[in-house]
Protein backbone atom coordinates (compact mmCIF):
# COMPACT_ATOMS: atom_id res chain seq x y z
CA UNK A 1 0.00 0.00 0.00
CA UNK A 2 1.76 2.89 -0.54
CA UNK A 3 2.34 5.59 2.33
CA UNK A 4 1.23 9.22 1.16
CA UNK A 5 3.91 11.48 1.90
CA UNK A 6 4.60 14.79 3.52
CA UNK A 7 0.88 14.20 5.65
CA UNK A 8 1.12 12.99 9.29
CA UNK A 9 0.32 9.80 10.21
CA UNK A 10 -3.01 10.13 11.79
CA UNK A 11 -3.35 9.10 15.45
CA UNK A 12 -6.18 7.27 17.19
CA UNK A 13 -8.62 9.89 19.06
CA UNK A 14 -10.08 8.09 21.58
CA UNK A 15 -13.32 10.06 22.71
CA UNK A 16 -13.96 8.24 26.08
CA UNK A 17 -11.58 8.89 28.80
CA UNK A 18 -8.49 5.82 29.27
CA UNK A 19 -9.97 2.88 31.48
CA UNK A 20 -7.50 1.12 33.25
CA UNK A 21 -6.96 -2.60 32.17
CA UNK A 22 -5.89 -4.56 35.32
CA UNK A 23 -3.27 -7.14 35.26
CA UNK A 24 -2.54 -10.37 37.92
CA UNK A 25 -0.76 -8.16 40.13
CA UNK A 26 -2.73 -5.18 40.27
CA UNK A 27 -6.07 -6.96 40.33
CA UNK A 28 -6.48 -7.10 44.45
CA UNK A 29 -6.34 -2.83 43.94
CA UNK A 30 -8.35 -3.09 41.31
CA UNK A 31 -10.98 -5.10 43.12
CA UNK A 32 -10.33 -3.10 46.82
CA UNK A 33 -11.34 -0.14 44.90
CA UNK A 34 -14.74 -1.85 43.12
CA UNK A 35 -15.46 -2.67 47.16
CA UNK A 36 -14.57 0.46 48.21
CA UNK A 37 -11.10 -0.44 49.77
CA UNK A 38 -7.89 1.41 49.19
CA UNK A 39 -5.97 -1.60 49.17
CA UNK A 40 -2.08 -1.24 49.48
CA UNK A 41 1.20 -3.41 49.54
CA UNK A 42 3.07 -3.81 52.49
CA UNK A 43 6.53 -5.73 52.88
CA UNK A 44 6.47 -8.13 55.55
CA UNK A 45 9.97 -8.50 56.01
CA UNK A 46 10.92 -4.51 56.49
CA UNK A 47 7.40 -3.08 56.47
CA UNK A 48 7.89 -0.55 53.98
CA UNK A 49 4.02 0.42 52.26
CA UNK A 50 4.18 1.06 48.74
CA UNK A 51 2.55 1.60 45.89
CA UNK A 52 1.77 1.25 42.40
CA UNK A 53 1.20 -2.48 43.42
CA UNK A 54 4.27 -4.85 42.29
CA UNK A 55 5.34 -8.11 43.51
CA UNK A 56 8.78 -7.19 45.01
CA UNK A 57 9.53 -4.49 47.69
CA UNK A 58 11.21 -1.39 46.73
CA UNK A 59 13.24 -0.97 49.90
CA UNK A 60 14.54 -4.22 50.30
CA UNK A 61 14.06 -6.27 47.38
CA UNK A 62 11.79 -9.06 49.39
CA UNK A 63 8.99 -10.52 47.60
CA UNK A 64 7.23 -11.15 50.63
CA UNK A 65 4.38 -8.84 50.50
CA UNK A 66 1.04 -8.61 51.76
CA UNK A 67 -2.20 -6.51 50.67
CA UNK A 68 -4.06 -4.38 53.28
CA UNK A 69 -6.43 -1.31 53.42
CA UNK A 70 -5.00 1.91 53.64
CA UNK A 71 -7.20 4.78 55.29
CA UNK A 72 -8.01 6.36 52.73
CA UNK A 73 -7.08 10.02 54.23
CA UNK A 74 -3.97 11.72 52.26
CA UNK A 75 -2.69 15.12 51.59
CA UNK A 76 -2.29 17.07 48.39
CA UNK A 77 1.19 16.80 47.92
CA UNK A 78 1.32 18.96 44.40
CA UNK A 79 -0.19 19.37 41.35
CA UNK A 80 -1.45 21.20 37.96
CA UNK A 81 -4.63 22.67 36.23
CA UNK A 82 -4.27 21.19 33.24
CA UNK A 83 -5.83 23.69 30.24
CA UNK A 84 -5.40 21.34 27.27
CA UNK A 85 -7.97 18.27 27.72
CA UNK A 86 -6.78 14.99 27.21
CA UNK A 87 -9.38 13.15 25.24
CA UNK A 88 -12.38 12.61 26.96
CA UNK A 89 -11.95 15.37 29.54
CA UNK A 90 -13.13 18.30 27.43
CA UNK A 91 -16.08 19.14 29.63
CA UNK A 92 -14.04 19.50 32.77
CA UNK A 93 -11.52 21.59 31.83
CA UNK A 94 -9.88 23.06 33.06
CA UNK A 95 -9.05 20.36 35.76
CA UNK A 96 -6.27 19.52 38.51
CA UNK A 97 -4.33 16.80 37.90
CA UNK A 98 -2.60 16.03 41.33
CA UNK A 99 -0.13 13.99 43.30
CA UNK A 100 -1.88 13.14 47.09
CA UNK A 101 0.31 11.75 49.76
CA UNK A 102 -1.42 8.89 51.41
CA UNK A 103 -1.19 8.57 55.05
CA UNK A 104 0.46 5.79 54.71
CA UNK A 105 3.40 7.05 53.01
CA UNK A 106 2.87 6.02 49.29
CA UNK A 107 2.23 9.11 46.76
CA UNK A 108 -0.37 8.83 44.25
CA UNK A 109 -1.79 10.52 41.38
CA UNK A 110 -5.18 11.52 41.11
CA UNK A 111 -8.05 14.31 40.48
CA UNK A 112 -9.79 16.08 43.23
CA UNK A 113 -13.52 16.26 43.20
CA UNK A 114 -16.28 18.21 45.20
CA UNK A 115 -14.05 21.62 44.65
CA UNK A 116 -13.28 24.07 42.89
CA UNK A 117 -10.09 23.27 40.79
CA UNK A 118 -8.65 26.37 41.54
CA UNK A 119 -5.02 27.82 42.46
CA UNK A 120 -7.27 29.41 45.54
CA UNK A 121 -9.42 26.34 46.42
CA UNK A 122 -6.34 23.80 45.92
CA UNK A 123 -3.04 24.71 48.86
CA UNK A 124 -0.39 22.13 49.35
CA UNK A 125 -0.78 19.97 52.38
CA UNK A 126 -4.33 20.19 52.65
CA UNK A 127 -6.36 16.89 54.12
CA UNK A 128 -7.93 14.63 51.61
CA UNK A 129 -9.74 11.54 51.54
CA UNK A 130 -10.59 9.40 49.00
CA UNK A 131 -13.73 8.31 47.26
CA UNK A 132 -14.32 5.97 44.13
CA UNK A 133 -15.79 6.52 41.16
CA UNK A 134 -16.92 4.44 38.08
CA UNK A 135 -14.49 4.67 34.82
CA UNK A 136 -15.68 1.66 32.44
CA UNK A 137 -16.56 -1.73 34.18
CA UNK A 138 -13.49 -0.43 37.38
CA UNK A 139 -13.35 2.11 39.45
CA UNK A 140 -11.00 4.99 40.02
CA UNK A 141 -9.88 6.24 43.85
CA UNK A 142 -10.44 10.20 43.51
CA UNK A 143 -9.84 12.37 46.50
CA UNK A 144 -12.32 15.03 48.26
CA UNK A 145 -11.06 17.76 50.99
CA UNK A 146 -11.76 15.48 54.07
CA UNK A 147 -14.08 17.78 56.51
CA UNK A 148 -12.27 18.62 60.31
CA UNK A 149 -13.37 15.84 62.21
CA UNK A 150 -15.19 13.45 60.23
CA UNK A 151 -13.57 9.84 59.82
CA UNK A 152 -12.62 9.04 56.30
CA UNK B 1 38.90 5.71 34.45
CA UNK B 2 42.31 7.99 34.71
CA UNK B 3 44.15 6.16 31.97
CA UNK B 4 41.79 4.98 29.67
CA UNK B 5 42.25 6.18 26.16
CA UNK B 6 40.24 9.60 25.23
CA UNK B 7 37.27 9.84 23.23
CA UNK B 8 36.38 13.11 20.90
CA UNK B 9 33.58 14.38 19.06
CA UNK B 10 34.72 14.72 15.38
CA UNK B 11 31.65 15.63 13.82
CA UNK B 12 28.96 17.48 15.04
CA UNK B 13 25.67 19.19 12.59
CA UNK B 14 22.06 19.80 12.91
CA UNK B 15 19.66 19.54 9.63
CA UNK B 16 19.98 22.31 7.16
CA UNK B 17 17.05 24.18 8.96
CA UNK B 18 15.14 23.31 11.86
CA UNK B 19 11.68 24.35 12.93
CA UNK B 20 8.75 23.23 10.92
CA UNK B 21 9.70 21.17 8.13
CA UNK B 22 6.53 19.27 6.32
CA UNK B 23 8.69 17.84 3.35
CA UNK B 24 10.92 15.56 5.62
CA UNK B 25 9.95 11.93 7.16
CA UNK B 26 11.55 11.27 10.54
CA UNK B 27 13.98 8.89 9.43
CA UNK B 28 14.82 11.52 6.05
CA UNK B 29 15.62 14.27 9.12
CA UNK B 30 18.10 11.46 11.01
CA UNK B 31 19.87 10.80 7.57
CA UNK B 32 20.54 14.61 6.53
CA UNK B 33 21.72 14.96 9.88
CA UNK B 34 24.33 12.32 9.13
CA UNK B 35 25.30 13.16 6.26
CA UNK B 36 26.08 16.75 7.99
CA UNK B 37 27.80 15.22 10.44
CA UNK B 38 29.92 13.02 8.97
CA UNK B 39 30.75 15.68 6.65
CA UNK B 40 31.67 18.22 9.64
CA UNK B 41 33.91 15.50 10.30
CA UNK B 42 35.80 15.18 7.26
CA UNK B 43 34.87 11.36 6.61
CA UNK B 44 32.75 9.33 4.25
CA UNK B 45 29.82 7.45 5.64
CA UNK B 46 32.46 4.03 4.80
CA UNK B 47 33.89 5.03 7.59
CA UNK B 48 31.52 4.73 10.13
CA UNK B 49 31.37 1.24 12.32
CA UNK B 50 28.87 2.00 14.98
CA UNK B 51 25.62 3.29 14.92
CA UNK B 52 23.69 4.73 17.78
CA UNK B 53 20.20 6.40 17.52
CA UNK B 54 16.46 5.53 19.34
CA UNK B 55 14.74 3.12 19.09
CA UNK B 56 12.54 4.87 16.53
CA UNK B 57 13.06 4.39 13.72
CA UNK B 58 16.14 2.85 15.20
CA UNK B 59 19.47 2.01 14.45
CA UNK B 60 19.12 -0.75 12.63
CA UNK B 61 17.11 1.49 9.83
CA UNK B 62 19.43 4.32 9.80
CA UNK B 63 22.24 2.22 9.40
CA UNK B 64 20.82 0.19 6.82
CA UNK B 65 19.64 3.56 4.67
CA UNK B 66 23.35 5.54 5.24
CA UNK B 67 24.74 2.06 3.85
CA UNK B 68 26.30 1.29 7.00
CA UNK B 69 27.37 -2.09 8.50
CA UNK B 70 27.69 -1.41 11.92
CA UNK B 71 29.85 -3.47 14.06
CA UNK B 72 28.40 -2.16 17.01
CA UNK B 73 24.81 -1.00 18.07
CA UNK B 74 22.96 1.07 20.36
CA UNK B 75 19.10 1.75 20.56
CA UNK B 76 18.92 3.29 23.79
CA UNK B 77 15.72 4.67 24.02
CA UNK B 78 15.14 6.35 27.19
CA UNK B 79 13.77 9.89 25.98
CA UNK B 80 15.07 12.89 25.31
CA UNK B 81 18.38 12.49 27.00
CA UNK B 82 19.03 8.97 24.91
CA UNK B 83 21.75 11.12 23.03
CA UNK B 84 24.00 11.94 25.58
CA UNK B 85 23.81 8.23 26.82
CA UNK B 86 24.66 7.39 23.36
CA UNK B 87 28.08 9.50 23.28
CA UNK B 88 28.84 7.63 26.78
CA UNK B 89 28.06 3.97 25.39
CA UNK B 90 29.85 4.88 22.04
CA UNK B 91 32.80 5.99 24.56
CA UNK B 92 33.02 3.00 26.16
CA UNK B 93 32.91 0.81 22.95
CA UNK B 94 35.65 3.08 21.49
CA UNK B 95 37.99 2.27 24.29
CA UNK B 96 37.05 -1.33 24.53
CA UNK B 97 37.59 -1.63 20.42
CA UNK B 98 34.15 -2.53 19.65
CA UNK B 99 34.28 0.72 17.44
CA UNK B 100 36.45 3.21 15.78
CA UNK B 101 33.84 5.39 14.46
CA UNK B 102 30.66 5.62 15.92
CA UNK B 103 27.60 7.87 14.42
CA UNK B 104 24.76 9.04 16.63
CA UNK B 105 22.11 10.56 14.84
CA UNK B 106 18.88 12.26 16.05
CA UNK B 107 15.55 13.35 13.90
CA UNK B 108 12.30 13.77 14.67
CA UNK B 109 9.12 15.43 12.92
CA UNK B 110 7.92 16.21 15.85
CA UNK B 111 5.74 18.98 15.03
CA UNK B 112 4.52 18.02 11.33
CA UNK B 113 4.27 14.15 12.94
CA UNK B 114 5.80 12.98 9.07
CA UNK B 115 6.54 9.49 9.31
CA UNK B 116 6.55 9.76 13.42
CA UNK B 117 5.76 7.01 15.42
CA UNK B 118 2.28 7.74 17.21
CA UNK B 119 2.36 8.85 20.86
CA UNK B 120 0.49 5.84 23.18
CA UNK B 121 0.78 4.11 25.98
CA UNK B 122 -0.66 0.65 26.97
CA UNK B 123 -3.75 0.85 29.38
CA UNK B 124 -2.33 -1.94 30.83
CA UNK B 125 1.24 -0.40 31.77
CA UNK B 126 1.61 1.22 35.11
CA UNK B 127 1.30 4.64 33.53
CA UNK B 128 -2.16 3.64 31.98
CA UNK B 129 -3.42 1.86 35.06
CA UNK B 130 -2.30 4.66 37.25
CA UNK B 131 -2.04 8.48 35.35
CA UNK B 132 -3.51 8.39 32.58
CA UNK B 133 -7.29 7.68 33.77
CA UNK B 134 -6.49 11.26 35.55
CA UNK B 135 -6.37 13.20 32.10
CA UNK B 136 -2.91 13.38 31.66
CA UNK B 137 -1.96 14.66 27.89
CA UNK B 138 1.48 14.26 27.44
CA UNK B 139 4.53 16.02 28.93
CA UNK B 140 2.78 19.20 29.46
CA UNK B 141 0.92 17.48 32.38
CA UNK B 142 3.08 15.32 33.76
CA UNK B 143 6.75 17.09 33.62
CA UNK B 144 5.36 20.13 35.46
CA UNK B 145 3.56 18.48 38.29
CA UNK B 146 6.69 18.91 40.48
CA UNK B 147 6.91 22.42 40.38
CA UNK B 148 3.89 23.56 42.79
CA UNK B 149 5.83 21.37 45.55
CA UNK B 150 9.20 23.29 44.67
CA UNK B 151 7.63 26.95 44.77
CA UNK B 152 6.25 25.95 48.23
CA UNK B 153 8.99 24.74 49.67
CA UNK B 154 11.66 27.11 49.14
CA UNK B 155 9.32 30.17 48.00
CA UNK B 156 10.08 30.17 44.08
CA UNK B 157 7.67 32.87 42.95
CA UNK B 158 5.72 32.78 39.82
CA UNK B 159 7.76 35.57 38.20
CA UNK B 160 11.26 33.85 39.13
CA UNK B 161 9.61 31.03 37.21
CA UNK B 162 9.09 32.88 34.22
CA UNK B 163 12.56 34.68 34.22
CA UNK B 164 13.87 31.38 33.15
CA UNK B 165 11.92 31.35 29.56
CA UNK B 166 12.80 35.46 29.46
CA UNK B 167 16.58 35.31 29.87
CA UNK B 168 16.97 32.50 27.40
CA UNK B 169 15.07 34.78 25.13
CA UNK B 170 17.86 37.08 25.92
CA UNK B 171 20.50 34.29 23.85
CA UNK B 172 18.08 33.28 21.05
CA UNK B 173 17.93 37.01 19.86
CA UNK B 174 21.67 36.19 19.23
CA UNK B 175 20.55 33.09 17.41
CA UNK B 176 19.38 33.32 13.62
CA UNK B 177 18.35 29.99 13.85
CA UNK B 178 16.13 30.35 16.58
CA UNK B 179 12.01 29.61 16.51
CA UNK B 180 11.72 32.59 18.67
CA UNK B 181 14.30 35.49 19.08
CA UNK B 182 11.78 38.98 20.16
CA UNK B 183 12.32 39.97 23.29
CA UNK B 184 10.08 39.40 26.03
CA UNK B 185 9.16 40.84 29.89
CA UNK B 186 7.99 38.59 32.68
CA UNK B 187 4.24 40.53 32.29
CA UNK B 188 4.63 39.07 28.54
CA UNK B 189 5.41 35.05 30.20
CA UNK B 190 2.56 35.74 32.63
CA UNK B 191 0.23 36.96 30.24
CA UNK B 192 0.87 33.94 27.47
CA UNK B 193 -1.87 31.23 27.46
CA UNK B 194 -2.39 29.42 30.68
CA UNK B 195 -1.10 25.69 29.46
CA UNK B 196 -1.07 24.13 32.99
CA UNK B 197 -1.05 25.87 36.01
CA UNK B 198 1.47 27.20 37.06
CA UNK B 199 2.90 27.32 33.26
CA UNK B 200 2.22 29.32 30.68
CA UNK B 201 2.57 28.84 27.08
CA UNK B 202 5.98 30.56 27.31
CA UNK B 203 7.05 28.31 30.34
CA UNK B 204 6.58 25.17 27.75
CA UNK B 205 9.23 24.61 25.34
CA UNK B 206 8.28 24.73 21.31
CA UNK B 207 7.29 21.61 18.99
CA UNK B 208 9.06 21.69 16.02
CA UNK B 209 10.76 19.16 12.98
CA UNK B 210 14.46 18.89 13.00
CA UNK B 211 17.45 16.41 13.25
CA UNK B 212 21.04 16.69 14.66
CA UNK B 213 24.06 13.75 14.53
CA UNK B 214 27.47 13.18 15.79
CA UNK B 215 30.80 11.53 15.03
CA UNK B 216 32.34 10.27 18.08
CA UNK B 217 35.62 8.69 17.81
CA UNK B 218 39.76 7.89 19.69
CA UNK B 219 41.55 10.79 20.36
CA UNK B 220 44.41 9.84 19.50
CA UNK B 221 43.19 10.97 15.87
CA UNK B 222 42.16 14.03 17.04
CA UNK B 223 44.39 16.20 14.63
CA UNK B 224 43.52 14.48 11.51
CA UNK B 225 39.51 16.38 11.21
CA UNK B 226 38.41 19.96 9.88
CA UNK B 227 37.39 21.25 13.13
CA UNK B 228 38.42 21.39 16.58
CA UNK B 229 38.36 18.06 18.52
CA UNK B 230 35.86 18.58 21.44
CA UNK B 231 37.18 16.06 24.06
CA UNK B 232 34.69 13.70 26.34
CA UNK B 233 35.75 13.93 29.61
CA UNK B 234 33.57 13.22 31.53
CA UNK B 235 29.64 11.22 31.32
CA UNK B 236 27.03 10.26 33.55
CA UNK B 237 23.64 8.48 33.43
CA UNK B 238 20.79 7.67 35.67
CA UNK B 239 17.32 7.06 35.94
CA UNK B 240 14.45 7.16 38.50
CA UNK B 241 10.95 6.54 37.86
CA UNK B 242 8.30 5.88 35.18
CA UNK B 243 5.60 7.54 36.53
CA UNK B 244 6.46 11.37 37.72
CA UNK B 245 4.17 10.63 41.13
CA UNK B 246 6.32 8.28 42.20
CA UNK B 247 9.43 10.73 41.66
CA UNK B 248 11.24 10.35 45.69
CA UNK B 249 11.54 14.46 45.93
CA UNK B 250 9.37 16.78 44.04
CA UNK B 251 11.73 19.32 44.51
CA UNK B 252 15.35 17.25 43.77
CA UNK B 253 16.00 15.26 40.64
CA UNK B 254 17.68 12.24 41.86
CA UNK B 255 18.47 11.35 38.26
CA UNK B 256 20.12 15.01 37.45
CA UNK B 257 22.12 14.36 40.93
CA UNK B 258 23.40 10.70 40.25
CA UNK B 259 24.68 11.04 36.55
CA UNK B 260 25.91 14.60 37.75
CA UNK B 261 27.65 13.34 40.11
CA UNK B 262 29.54 10.43 38.39
CA UNK B 263 30.31 12.84 35.55
CA UNK B 264 32.33 15.81 37.16
CA UNK B 265 33.80 12.80 39.00
CA UNK B 266 35.11 11.23 35.86
CA UNK B 267 36.13 14.37 34.68
CA UNK B 268 37.72 15.67 37.90
CA UNK B 269 35.91 18.72 37.70
CA UNK B 270 33.79 20.72 39.84
CA UNK B 271 31.32 23.56 39.58
CA UNK B 272 33.37 26.43 39.32
CA UNK B 273 35.48 24.90 36.38
CA UNK B 274 32.17 25.29 34.25
CA UNK B 275 32.25 27.80 31.52
CA UNK B 276 29.71 27.32 29.50
CA UNK B 277 26.33 24.98 30.68
CA UNK B 278 23.84 23.48 28.73
CA UNK B 279 20.58 22.33 30.52
CA UNK B 280 17.39 20.40 28.74
CA UNK B 281 14.75 23.05 29.30
CA UNK B 282 11.37 21.41 28.40
CA UNK B 283 9.83 23.79 30.95
CA UNK B 284 10.79 26.52 32.58
CA UNK B 285 11.29 24.63 36.22
CA UNK B 286 14.11 22.26 34.54
CA UNK B 287 17.10 24.48 34.61
CA UNK B 288 16.22 25.47 38.04
CA UNK B 289 16.55 21.71 38.69
CA UNK B 290 19.39 21.23 37.29
CA UNK B 291 21.43 24.09 38.38
CA UNK B 292 20.87 22.77 42.05
CA UNK B 293 21.42 19.08 41.47
CA UNK B 294 24.53 19.67 39.74
CA UNK B 295 25.68 21.51 42.63
CA UNK B 296 26.30 25.16 40.48
CA UNK B 297 23.51 26.54 43.64
CA UNK B 298 22.51 25.35 46.73
CA UNK B 299 18.86 23.48 47.40
CA UNK B 300 16.15 26.34 46.96
CA UNK B 301 18.39 29.25 45.00
CA UNK B 302 18.66 28.73 41.65
CA UNK B 303 15.08 30.82 40.49
CA UNK B 304 16.52 33.64 42.09
CA UNK B 305 20.58 32.79 40.61
CA UNK B 306 18.55 33.38 37.21
CA UNK B 307 16.42 35.97 37.96
CA UNK B 308 19.66 37.56 39.01
CA UNK B 309 20.83 37.68 36.08
CA UNK B 310 24.11 35.19 36.32
CA UNK B 311 22.96 33.15 33.33
CA UNK B 312 21.93 35.45 30.99
CA UNK B 313 24.13 37.47 28.07
CA UNK B 314 27.07 38.52 30.40
CA UNK B 315 26.44 36.90 33.25
CA UNK B 316 28.90 34.59 35.28
CA UNK B 317 27.43 31.25 34.11
CA UNK B 318 26.06 31.05 30.47
CA UNK B 319 22.83 29.37 30.20
CA UNK B 320 21.42 27.47 27.46
CA UNK B 321 23.22 29.47 24.64
CA UNK B 322 21.00 28.40 21.70
CA UNK B 323 17.98 29.91 23.28
CA UNK B 324 17.38 26.40 24.50
CA UNK B 325 14.22 24.53 24.61
CA UNK B 326 12.00 27.34 25.01
CA UNK B 327 12.92 29.62 22.05
CA UNK B 328 15.51 27.70 19.77
CA UNK B 329 13.95 24.40 19.22
CA UNK B 330 12.79 21.16 20.59
CA UNK B 331 11.68 18.48 18.42
CA UNK B 332 10.44 16.24 21.07
CA UNK B 333 13.70 14.66 22.21
CA UNK B 334 15.87 17.92 22.45
CA UNK B 335 19.14 16.18 23.96
CA UNK B 336 20.60 16.29 20.71
CA UNK B 337 20.21 20.00 20.27
CA UNK B 338 21.84 21.20 24.07
CA UNK B 339 25.04 19.18 22.88
CA UNK B 340 25.20 20.40 19.93
CA UNK B 341 25.14 23.48 21.29
CA UNK B 342 27.79 22.38 23.80
CA UNK B 343 30.34 21.34 20.62
CA UNK B 344 29.77 24.47 18.75
CA UNK B 345 30.61 26.39 21.93
CA UNK B 346 33.57 24.81 22.71
CA UNK B 347 34.50 24.60 19.08
CA UNK B 348 34.30 28.58 19.14
CA UNK B 349 31.53 28.69 15.99
CA UNK B 350 28.52 29.30 17.95
CA UNK B 351 26.12 31.98 17.19
CA UNK B 352 26.02 33.71 20.90
CA UNK B 353 29.56 32.88 21.23
CA UNK B 354 30.76 32.73 24.78
CA UNK B 355 34.68 32.13 25.70
CA UNK B 356 35.63 29.64 23.99
CA UNK B 357 34.60 27.84 27.26
CA UNK B 358 37.28 25.08 28.66
CA UNK B 359 34.92 23.11 29.71
CA UNK B 360 31.47 22.62 29.08
CA UNK B 361 28.50 20.46 30.78
CA UNK B 362 25.47 19.05 29.38
CA UNK B 363 22.71 17.79 31.35
CA UNK B 364 20.65 15.89 29.67
CA UNK B 365 16.53 14.81 30.33
CA UNK B 366 14.38 11.89 29.64
CA UNK B 367 10.84 11.65 30.26
CA UNK B 368 9.41 13.68 33.09
CA UNK B 369 12.69 13.30 35.32
CA UNK B 370 12.66 10.09 34.47
CA UNK B 371 16.42 9.71 32.99
CA UNK B 372 19.25 11.75 33.02
CA UNK B 373 22.48 11.94 30.93
CA UNK B 374 25.12 14.33 31.97
CA UNK B 375 28.18 15.05 29.42
CA UNK B 376 31.63 17.20 30.13
CA UNK B 377 33.26 18.59 27.22
CA UNK B 378 36.64 20.30 26.86
CA UNK B 379 38.74 21.66 24.50
CA UNK B 380 41.52 20.38 26.20
CA UNK B 381 42.10 16.24 27.18
CA UNK B 382 41.37 15.15 30.71
CA UNK B 383 44.42 16.00 32.38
Amino acid sequence: MPVPTGKPVPEPTPETKPVPYPTPETQPFWDGCAAGELRLQRCTDCGQAYFYPRPVCPACGSVNIEWFTASGQATLYSYVINHRPAPGFEAEAPYAIAVVELAEGPRMMTNLVGVPNTPEDLVLDMPLRVTFEPRGDVYLPMFTPAREGSAP
Amino acid sequence: MSGAPGVIIAGAAETDQVGRLPGHSTLALHLEAAVNAVRDAGLHLRDIDGIATVSSPGPVQVAHALGIVPRWIDGTGVGGTSFLLHVRHAAAAIRAGYARTVLVTHGESGRSRVGATPYRGAPSSPAGQFEAPYGTFGATTTFTIPALRYMKDFGLTHEQLAYVAVAQRRWAAKNPRAAYRDPITVDDVLASRMIAYPFHLLECCLVTDGGGALVVTSADRAGEFPKPAVHVVGTGESSETPLISQMADFTDSQAFRLAGRDAFAEAGIGPADVGHLMIYDAFAHVPIYGLEALGFVARGEAGAFIADGHTEPGGSLPLNTNGGGLSYTHTGMYGMFAILEAVRQVRGEAAAQVGPPDISVVLGNGGFFTTAGVLVLGRHPRP
